[in-house]
Formats: C-alpha cells, structure tokens, sequence
C-alpha cells in the first residue's frame, strides 16, 4: 500500500473514531458531574449581587457556528437575571447577534413565562464599529440606538427612559466569538466608563481574557467554552444543554490524549528504527 | 491632493478623538461623538461595499464561464433569495417593505429570511466550523510530536489542561490527600490558568500594546500610508 | 402546513450538515454546491442586517423624518458613497477619503485604550504583593505571575540580540510562553470539539430522534 493511501485511510479511521466517540456519550449519557471553578463564579457574583430593577446589557456578539458554546451561556445569564430583577438590554457586535438574541428571549420565556417587551427586555439590534460604537454608547445611548429592531423609537421603550449614555448600565455581558467582541467592552465600557464587565467566550479565546481578571477588575470573571456553560447552568441549579454535552466532550478529550499518545509512540519507534539502520549501516 | 488630503483627514480625526479624550467638553466632546456616529454609517457603506465586490467577482466567473462556475451561480441565487426575502418581509420582529408578513410567515413557522436563517445558514454556519473538531484530532494524531523540553513542556500542559476540564477530572485525582489538594486536576488546572498562562497572555498583551500605539501613531502622522492603497 | 415547513426545515438542515461533512471523505459537488449556498446567504444576511438595523435608522429615517436637524449626516452618507465607488476603477482614488477617516480614527482609539488597558493596567495587575496571600499556592503562583511576566515581556525584546547571562531571562520567558500554547492548545481542543457536538446532537436528536 502506497504511504499517501496509508495516510488517507488512517486519518478517515481517526474522523469516524472521533465522531463515534462523540456521537455514543451523546445517545447513552455518562452521567457526568460537571463541578464549578472560580471564574464561572466570579460572572455569576456579578449577575447575582446586582439589584433588582437594574438595566444590564447582554451583547451577543458571536454567530451560529459557536452556537453550542456560548447559546447556554446566554440562556443562563437572562434567566439569571431575570430571576433578579434585572432588565435586559440585547445588542450585537455581529449582525447574526441580534436573532441569537431573539432566540435566547424565547427560549428563556417558553421555560420561566412570558416577560414584557419594553419594560423586562429589548433588542436594540445590530451596530457595526467594536469600540468605536461602544464609545459612542458611553456618550450618548440614543444616538447610537436611535431605535430597537421592531422600529420603536427610543423615547416609546419605557426600559430606556432612565439610560443616558452607558454610565447608566449597571453591568454588561459580553458573549463573544472573536472580533469585535468581550475586548472592546472591557476596554471601552470599564476602562474608559467604568462599568462592570463580565464575558463568555469560546474556549479558543479563554486563556487571553484571563490577564484582564485582575485587582483592577478589568473582567469581573470569564465564562471559556461548553464547561464554562455547564458550571453556569450548576450554578442555577439545573443540568441544561451545555451540561449534557459535558459527557462527549470528557470523551472526546481523552480520545485525543490517546490519539497523541499513539502518534508520539509511532514517532519514537519511526526514529529508533532510523537509529539502528544508521549504525548498522555505519558499523 | 489625491494623497495629501487623505492623509490630512486621517492626522485630524485622529488628532481630535486624542484630544477629546483630554478635553471631553464642547465642542471636542461634540466633534468627537459626531465622528463616531459618522464611523458607524461610514463602516455600514463598507460592508456594502463587499457584498458588491463578491456580486461582481462571482458575476464575472458565471459570465466567463470559469470552471465550477455552476456554484457560482447557485451562490449569487441564495444572496439574491436572501436579500429579496429579507427586503420584502424583513426578519424577526423587523418589518419589511411588504409589513410583517404575517400570512407568509403563518405557513412556514416564521419569516422566510428567518427560516432560511433557522434551517439552512444556521446549519451551514455551525457545520462548516465543526469540520475543524475533525481536523484537530488528525493534528493531534500526526503533528504533535515531542521533540524538545519546550514541547515537553507545552503538551504536558496540554495534558494537564485536556483532563482539568472534562468531567472525569475529580474523578481521576480524588485520591491525593487534601494537604496536597493543588496537585487535583481541576485545581492544577486553575493553578496552570491563573498563574503561567496569565502571565505569558499578559507579556503578549503588554509588548503588542506598545505595537499598538507604534503602528497608530505612524498612521495618525501619515508615516505609515499602506491602507491608501498603491497608484496615484 | 407549518408542521411540515418545520419538518421540512430540519431535512434541509441535515441535507446541508451532511453535505458539509462529506467534505471528510474528499472534495465533491454536494460540499462545492453547499459552500458557495453559504457564502451567498452570508453575504445576504449581513446586507439585510446592515441595511435594517444601521442604514435604515442611523441614517435615512433621520434625513427622512427630520432634515432640518440631521442634515449633516449628508456628510457620512457621501462620504460612504465615495466608499462604494471603490469598485469603478477610475473612480477608486474618491474612496481614500473615507478611508482614511476611519483609520484615523480607529487608530486614535485603539491606541488610547490598549496603552490603557494592554500596557498601563496591566502592568500596574503585576505589581501585586505576594506574601499577601495566606496560602502557599498563592504565594508561589504570584511569584510566578510577576516571573513569567517580566521574562515574558524581555523575551519579546529584539532590539538588541539576546547572548550568554542575557538570554537566560529570555529562556525562562520561552518557558512560560510554552506553557500558556499549551493551555491555549487544550482550550482549543475543548472548542473545536463543542462546535462537532452541537451537529452531532441535531443530527442525532432533531432529524433522527435517536436522542429524546
């Protein structure tokens, strides 16, 4: 068998390994516990100790494509602050952001009952800019906003009667999939306004957002990927999508472990071959 | 003219946003809210500016015939499909130049942009990412090689990383007594998170910020010109 | 007929996930057709959204409604027009303008609020005390914290070359650069793995109902 043959069938038995070892936990669960680490907690601390009446900011600045990942997450936080009190401003870095909003609204209200457009929640939809637009919120919400997506003047929401400008926003949650996203919140909306922000990203973006936890409180906690989503739904007390998912993800991990493990055995074994031809043919 | 005054606008609007930042009172404070609001519909023109230029390349592959052309048309049909239903009807609770279409929306479930969105770019959208799930683990199965202390280093971590966030991870090092409870996956990894990786993220932070400012000064005195574009 | 939209909906949703897919076998006309299908609804998607949600509020109902008091948003509007002429080549030159007014000012935020943010924050989050800290983890993963990033930081100095006692900061700081790669390297697996358990689990529980 030609060596480029070779190469194809393997990597086809390891795509079928892969998909069978996500598709199996999948349709019989492990049961797996998912526990909390101190970064989920942090959001959570956020969300909970703010006051009942508050008007928060959700931005769901990602696309379909990291839907799993982060969905959960903004299911979570709406319900979790709904069930404080808190009114939800949706916006969107990305144009997809604003019906992953609508969605979350209506996932959230077919669980915990219908909530009041205007007073409990608006989608203020779509802006393009990152941290130029954010700017523009920290001086003046209604220029930016001058409407939500329905085609309700500023004035006609009564959620938005009190806000100004950002300095009026209690805390934002970023959920974010790359650029613009989380970073232009944190650098504009706490560094500049001086407004709590928390953040959910994709697992590939977690381990840079974490110089931004700090004594400085750039990032008042980090949500990074499906566990990050899984700890959150803990939190509130109930095992979500992102929970269930936790079960091919464990086996999905470990299945690449081993697929290094074989490739670094095959690697070592493909030297010391090549060591031993080398002194035979020397000696 | 053709290159001086770009340059000029650039120096100004960037002198006056540094400035505002200073003095945020009238009229900097004004100018300054002004210019972002002009950004933002400027940045919007942009956009369309792509979507043109994507219509134009695929229309010249369909009308010179260029290989494949076929899915050049089946791409330039979907926009067109997408467009005009989005126009017509608009999406969510967003109206169209023909209302709500509550009569079309009550035989599909929803909007037609919203159920294009739903079933078919929402598929499209999350699959053409997952292929990289496949990807990762022929990498992981063919490139991942131990080589030296620096790789040694970066896959254990790696190891280390993998099974702290998975679900097995308290199950695997319950047994290190409490005394030496760091040693846990789950709290290594926190360790690992909080302390190494941090500080290296922070390093990168720190040195590509003092690029930041280099590259936007030279941008804002006209040194660097690259995003003219080249001819006269 | 709703319900069979619905159930038509999620056919054409795993007749796209799997021609995607077949993508792994080799290249063939179902992953060609379904990927340019993708690029012409995206590039749909965000000329709706565009129009919609910044065009059609921040900028026509305004000259529209009341032009008395936004006629200066004529100004953007032309500017955004000279934009679009970017696609006649004779006319490209017009699109400097706009250009330039966006990278200007683009430049000027970004490089505030990274020198404030990426430079002057988080500096001032190193020089943390860390003996303050009552566990012995703390402590030492502190220390570590004010280490790897003064040797982080060195390493990524080119200006002079990096020779004997010099290099050694530089080492330590390849170290703890190798460290955060693998870190970064196990979350990245964790996402590429949450996007293939998202399609599985549609495939699986809405279109088969394997999983109930």
């Amino acid at each position: 068998m030609k060596a480029a043959d070779r190469i194809l069938i393997e990597r086809r038995i390891v795509f079928l390994v892969l998909a069978l070892a996500v598709a199996l936990p999948l349709i019989f669960p492990l049961g797996l516990k998912t526990i909390g680490t101190p970064l989920t907690k942090k959001a959570y601390d956020l969300v909970d100790s703010t006051p009942a009446g508050s008007v928060v900011i959700v931005s769901f600045d990602y696309d379909p494509s990291t839907v799993t990942e982060l969905q959960p997450m903004a299911q979570a936080i709406i319900e979790h602050a709904w069930s404080k009190g808190h009114k939800v401003i949706a916006t969107a870095m990305w144009p997809q952001g604003s019906q992953m909003a609508d969605m979350a609204f209506e996932d959230v209200q077919n669980k915990l009952g219908s909530k009041v457009y205007g007073e409990d929640f608006v989608n203020l939809g779509y802006k393009v800019g990152g941290m130029v637009i954010i700017q523009g919120m920290g001086r003046n919400f209604r220029t930016v906003f001058p409407k939500d997506t329905s085609g309700l003047d500023y004035d006609e929401i009564p959620l938005l009667a009190t806000i100004k400008s950002l300095r009026d926003i209690r805390y934002v949650v970023s959920l974010s999939a790359g650029d613009p996203g989380l970073k232009d919140w944190i650098l504009t909306a706490h560094d500049k306004f001086g407004v709590a922000v928390a953040g959910g990203t994709t697992a590939v973006s977690a381990p840079g957002f974490l110089p931004y936890v700090n004594d400085q409180q750039q990032l008042y906690g980090l949500m990074g990927g499906l566990k990050a989503a899984a700890e959150y739904e803990l939190l509130m007390g109930y095992e979500g999508s992102a929970s269930l998912n936790m079960n091919p993800q464990s086996v999905a991990h470990v299945l690449i472990l081993v697929l290094i493990a074989i490739g670094n055995v095959r690697a070592w074994r493909k030297r010391k071959t090549a060591r031993n031809r080398e002194e035979a043919s020397n000696a | 003219m053709k290159s001086n005054l770009p340059l000029i606008l650039a120096f100004v609007s960037g002198l006056l946003i540094i400035v505002a930042a200073f003095i945020p009172h009238k009229p900097f404070g004004m100018l300054e809210e002004t210019l972002t609001n002009w950004f933002m519909i400027i940045s919007s023109f942009a956009i369309l500016l792509g979507q043109f230029s994507l219509i134009q390349v695929n229309a010249n592959r369909v009308a010179q015939r260029s290989p494949n052309w076929q899915y050049y048309l089946a791409g330039l049909i979907s926009f067109a499909v997408m467009v005009s239903m989005g126009l017509l009807w608009g999406m969510e609770k967003t109206p169209g130049l023909l209302g709500q279409g509550e009569s079309v929306a009550a035989n599909l479930g929803s909007k037609p942009f919203d159920y294009i969105f739903e079933n078919i770019y929402m598929p499209l959208s999350a699959t053409m990412f997952s292929l990289l799930a496949f990807y990762i683990a022929s990498a992981a199965y063919r490139a991942f090689i131990i080589r030296t202390f620096e790789s040694n280093l970066l896959m254990i971590t790696a190891v280390i990383v993998m099974l702290g966030r998975t679900s097995f991870a308290t199950a695997l090092t319950s047994w290190i007594p409490q005394s030496l409870s760091f040693l846990r996956l789950p709290q290594l990894t926190d360790f690992i998170m909080q302390y190494p990786n941090t500080a290296a993220q922070r390093a990168i932070l720190i040195s590509a910020a003092l690029g930041v400012v280099g590259a936007s000064l030279r941008i804002i005195l006209g040194i660097e010109r690259s995003y003219l574009g080249g001819g006269k | 007929m709703p319900e069979l939209m619905r159930i038509l909906g999620i056919w054409l949703g795993a007749y796209f996930t799997l021609s995607i897919f077949s993508f792994l076998y080799k290249d063939n006309p179902f992953y060609k057709l379904a990927e340019q299908i993708f690029v012409g609804l995206s590039a749909g998607y965000w000329l709706i959204y565009t129009i919609y949600n910044i065009l059609v509020p921040n900028l026509f109902n305004l000259l529209i409604t009341d032009f008395a008091n936004n006629w200066i948003l004529l100004v953007p509007m032309f500017l955004g027009i000279m934009m679009l002429l970017r696609v006649i080549p004779s006319a490209q030159w017009l699109s400097r303008y706009p250009i330039a007014l966006m990278v200007g000012t683009t430049a000027a935020i970004y490089m505030l609020l990274a020198f404030k943010s990426d430079f002057m924050s988080q500096i001032a989050a190193t020089m943390i005390n860390p003996f303050k800290f009552s566990s012995g983890v703390d402590v030492a993963g502190s220390i570590l914290l004010i280490v790897g990033v003064l040797c982080g930081v060195y390493f990524f100095y080119f200006s002079k070359k990096q020779e004997g006692v010099f290099a050694i900061p530089s080492k330590i700081g390849i170290w703890f650069l190798m460290v955060s790669f693998g870190a970064s390297f196990g979350y990245t697996v964790m996402a590429r793995i949450s996007l293939l358990i998202g399609r599985l689990d549609f495939l699986l529980r809405d279109w088969l109902h394997i999983i109930k």
